[in-house]
């Protein structure tokens, strides 16, 4: 029997954590084989190895019986290794056929033949569908799904022997998609081998000769994909499923602080409607790329709504929210995603940073900052959330990951509101810090505060929340109060917009404008 | 451990101190090369000299420090002592009014260039190069292409009042003192401080960064126009190419004194001390004979060497925190 097309025996590699564990998988010549896990399952992981943008720690990989180890995406290009990035790589301000061509450039003597440039660019468009694209049109003129379709052209003009596929539909319509699927089986009857990573298990079952399941890094079985139900896979996914354990916390939810309603704003949030009540926890769970983070964006102000509406308290008439600052005023705090370049100003103080929205209250004579009471302030919640640095003057860029992250929830507990959105607060912090900010929010909350947590991670929040709250696809798939969740429905409900293609009014807008 | 440390303190201190001990230096230096140099009648000269570039450069810190640029003031202080010079002499305008007016048209070109830069999101270093050329043009425009003699009244700023300065460096230094308090000491300082240090997280903490990126144009608008005013004073006459170049001594002068031209770090004091040694430096290769190239050829120089120490010196500083944790 020959040698598979791609062989990875026992693949390890960690970061903080094991990501990757004893890892092992075959891909034969002309197979299309999904991968499919939760959040951090490693799936992410396994195809930034085989294409070279990172490297295992352990076990080894097999191209065609012989030994591959990339070291560089141009190493696994060349060993015809080709991923198609989730992510976009369009340079908006090129031209499709060089973006197409950008790292093999047709040229003389260093100048650009555009001449046939322009003819292989026709040439690689015309197999994805986008023949009506002129290559020297703009890129940025494209829509997202063209602009994903772009992107596989380019991989597929590169003669590869390894095609991986991150997500390649998220941002595709109905006849994209099916003109990507034709493009698949073709380069099938080539002899291509395909790794199709997906949420989506209707695609996966239609387009998979088999089906991978990854939990926590492992493998956890390989299945031929008409012969298993999707309930098994969501089941193998979750792995033990944790039952409900956390006890009533005897908090009870007063009146209702938050309601939005048919929220939508960008690509990510379709239709979200749901209400916060003061005194609970409410946790927001789904997958990567549900819209959860920007649903929080929306109601915060800080991305443009598209449509819906915020109402605060027993207000009638909804927030007109122009910005952060109108949802602050309203009593609205938001803890973003990413700390360093959303939160913090790294290069200045403790005490700067952690008074930045309280400065009226160290004011005297309207507007000359009394230090001192600011010092005072930035010591005591140091001691209160028992941050660590050296004094209040030490700039941010220096603390731990923990440090400061406390130091951006400081800043908002300082100034206090009634509705508190926390994006992944735990993310990327210590044990210790993470069971200081578990506590902050039971305290918000046992003060009457609505709190809403997104989190990646189904434990933490089925340990922490009152209520869980599911989003997938853009829209809340599901409401679990105290008591009825397990991780198996949670998960089940995560991927449960993605079993069937949602109607894609969003995109329509974009298909227009790239036709004109 | 909390407490803010004495060492917190001396490097605040520090930098001002490193700026006076270099100045000191130009000073012992050109004395040294030249008798005559080192007296009070050069001190009160090169006091009297720099109240212009001084109220323009303390206005274009904070531009610097919120992440802005703003190269149309040397063309406004143009524009401004033109309008000036026509109010005095042809309109027969008291005093007062001509400054107020004087004052407003810088303002009002301020406004302008925050309006559109940060209104509309167009870069402010593009906006500003548009607004060198519009209020250049204008200023040919209102005096004709002429310098006209104004004398009279306008120049009683610029004569020495006590110990040899005039009541025009003495507005500049309070102009500097001030613009300093502003920025140390007020929430309208923080959030300048804040917005260029990182502008995304100052607006996800509820602060609308726009209003005040919008003031820090306006405000620098208004001291070009009390700096068209120092300038025409010294003058005597209301000269339309009044100011070429200005914005780049202002820069300089800027920068030299330790603000980030990233932003979110700087200092009006220092800023000052900026204008004092690029003004010594000239005074004093002027007192030594060198010619106008060689001038040219040295301040460049102490541009760039004032810069990289300045970076070099804060790498080093960095370091050395790291070692002692």
């Amino acid at each position: 029997m020959p040698p598979p097309l791609l062989q990875a025996r026992n693949l390890s590699k960690s970061y903080s954590v094991p990501v990757l564990t004893d890892f092992s998988f075959d891909l034969e010549g002309g197979e299309v084989h999904a991968l499919i896990g939760s959040n951090g399952a490693g799936k992410s992981t396994f195809a930034r190895i085989l294409c070279g943008l990172t490297r295992a720690e352990g076990g080894r990989l097999r191209l065609r019986g012989a030994v591959y180890a990339p070291r560089s995406k141009r190493d696994a290009e060349q060993a015809g290794v080709v991923m198609v990035l989730q992510e976009l790589n369009v340079i908006g301000s090129m031209s499709v056929a060089e973006n197409l061509f950008l790292n093999r450039l047709p040229r003389r003597a260093g100048f650009i033949r555009f001449a046939a440039l322009h003819e292989r660019a026709r040439r690689a468009l015309a197999r994805v569908g986008l023949s009506a694209l002129e290559p020297a049109g703009a890129a940025g003129r494209l829509g997202v799904g063209q602009q994903q379709l772009l992107e596989i052209a380019g991989a597929l003009d590169q003669h590869c022997r390894v095609l991986i596929l991150d997500e390649p539909t998220a941002a595709l319509t109905e006849p994209e998609t099916e003109r990507l699927f034709e493009n698949i089986r073709r380069l099938q009857t080539e002899g291509v081998g395909v790794i199709y990573i997906s949420h989506r298990m209707d695609e996966i079952r239609r387009i998979a000769g088999r089906i991978t399941v990854l939990r926590d890094g492992r493998g956890v079985a390989t299945h031929g994909s008409g012969k298993v139900s999707v309930a098994d896979l969501i089941r193998e996914m979750v792995g033990h499923d944790l039952p409900e354990t956390k006890p009533a916390d005897g908090r009870a939810a007063g009146e209702t602080v938050l309601r939005v309603r048919h929220l939508r704003a960008g690509r990510r949030v379709r239709d979200v409607s749901f209400e916060l009540r003061s005194g609970e926890i409410a946790g927001l769970a789904g997958l990567i790329g549900s819209g959860r983070t920007e649903t929080l964006r929306a109601v915060f102000g800080a991305d443009p709504k598209e449509g819906g509406e915020v109402y605060v308290g027993g207000d009638v008439r909804p927030l007109a929210i122009d910005g952060p600052a109108d949802a602050v005023r309203a009593g609205i705090g938001m803890l973003p995603e990413d700390r360093k370049q959303d939160g913090l100003l790294l290069a200045l103080s403790v005490r700067v940073n952690l008074t930045l929205s309280t400065l009226g209250r160290h004011a005297r004579f309207g507007g000359w900052l009394d230090a001192e009471s600011e010092s005072q302030t930035a010591r005591d919640f140091c001691r209160r959330l028992a941050v660590q640095c050296a004094s209040v003057e030490q700039p941010v860029r220096e603390l731990s990951g923990g440090n400061q992250q406390k130091i951006v929830i400081a800043r908002w507990l300082a100034r206090e509101g009634r509705v508190w959105l926390f994006d992944e607060p735990t993310r990327g912090i210590d044990v210790a810090a993470k069971d200081k900010v578990y506590q902050v929010l039971r305290d918000l909350a046992a003060e009457g505060k609505a709190v809403l947590v997104v989190s990646s991670e189904l434990p933490e929040l089925m340990a922490l929340c009152d209520r869980i709250l599911v989003m997938s696809a853009g829209r809340i798939a599901a409401d679990f109060p105290h008591g009825q969740w397990t991780q198996e429905k949670l998960t089940a409900a995560a991927f449960s917009g993605y079993l069937e293609r949602q109607p894609q009014a969003a995109f329509s807008k974009e298909t227009e404008r790239s036709s004109e | 451990m909390l407490r803010q440390t004495t060492a917190d303190r001396y490097k605040r201190y520090g930098e001002y101190g490193a700026m006076v001990v270099i100045w000191v230096g130009l000073l012992l230096f050109f004395g040294a090369l030249s008798t005559g140099f080192l007296t009070a009648r050069t001190l009160g000269t090169l006091a009297n000299r720099i109240p212009a570039l001084a109220v323009v450069s303390a206005g274009m810190t904070l531009v610097l420090i919120v992440g802005g640029i703003d190269l149309s003031v040397g063309s406004v202080l143009g524009l401004c002592g033109a309008v000036l010079g026509v109010a005095l002499v042809n309109w027969h305008w008291p005093l007062w009014a001509g400054g107020l007016l004087c004052l407003g048209i810088g303002l009002l070109a301020g406004v302008l260039n925050g309006w559109v830069s940060v209104g509309l999101g167009v870069p402010s270093f593009i906006v500003t190069l548009g607004m060198l050329e519009i209020a250049r043009g204008l200023a040919y425009l209102t005096t004709q292409s002429q310098t006209k003699y104004i004398g009279g009244p306008v120049e009683g700023l610029s004569r020495p009042v006590f110990l040899g300065f005039s009541s025009a460096f003495f507005i500049a230094a309070a102009v500097v003192v001030a613009g300093q308090v502003v920025l140390a000491r007020t929430v309208f300082g923080r959030h300048l401080i804040a917005i260029g240090a990182n502008e995304q997280a100052v607006r996800l903490a509820g602060i609308n960064p726009r209003p005040p990126k919008i003031a820090v144009f306006a405000l620098l608008g208004l001291l070009t126009g009390l700096g068209a005013v120092f300038y025409t004073s010294r003058l005597g006459s209301s000269d339309p190419n009044a100011g070429i170049g200005l914005e780049l001594s202002a820069i300089a002068a800027v920068v030299i004194g330790g603000t980030s031209l990233m932003g979110g770090r700087g200092s009006v004091l220092n800023s000052f001390f900026g204008v004092l040694i690029i003004a010594t430096l000239e005074a004093g290769l002027a007192q030594v004979g060198a010619t106008e190239p060689t001038k040219r050829v040295t301040t460049g120089l102490v541009i760039v060497v004032a810069v990289v120490l300045d970076a070099w010196r804060r790498s080093m500083t960095r370091a050395s925190f790291a070692n002692r944790l």
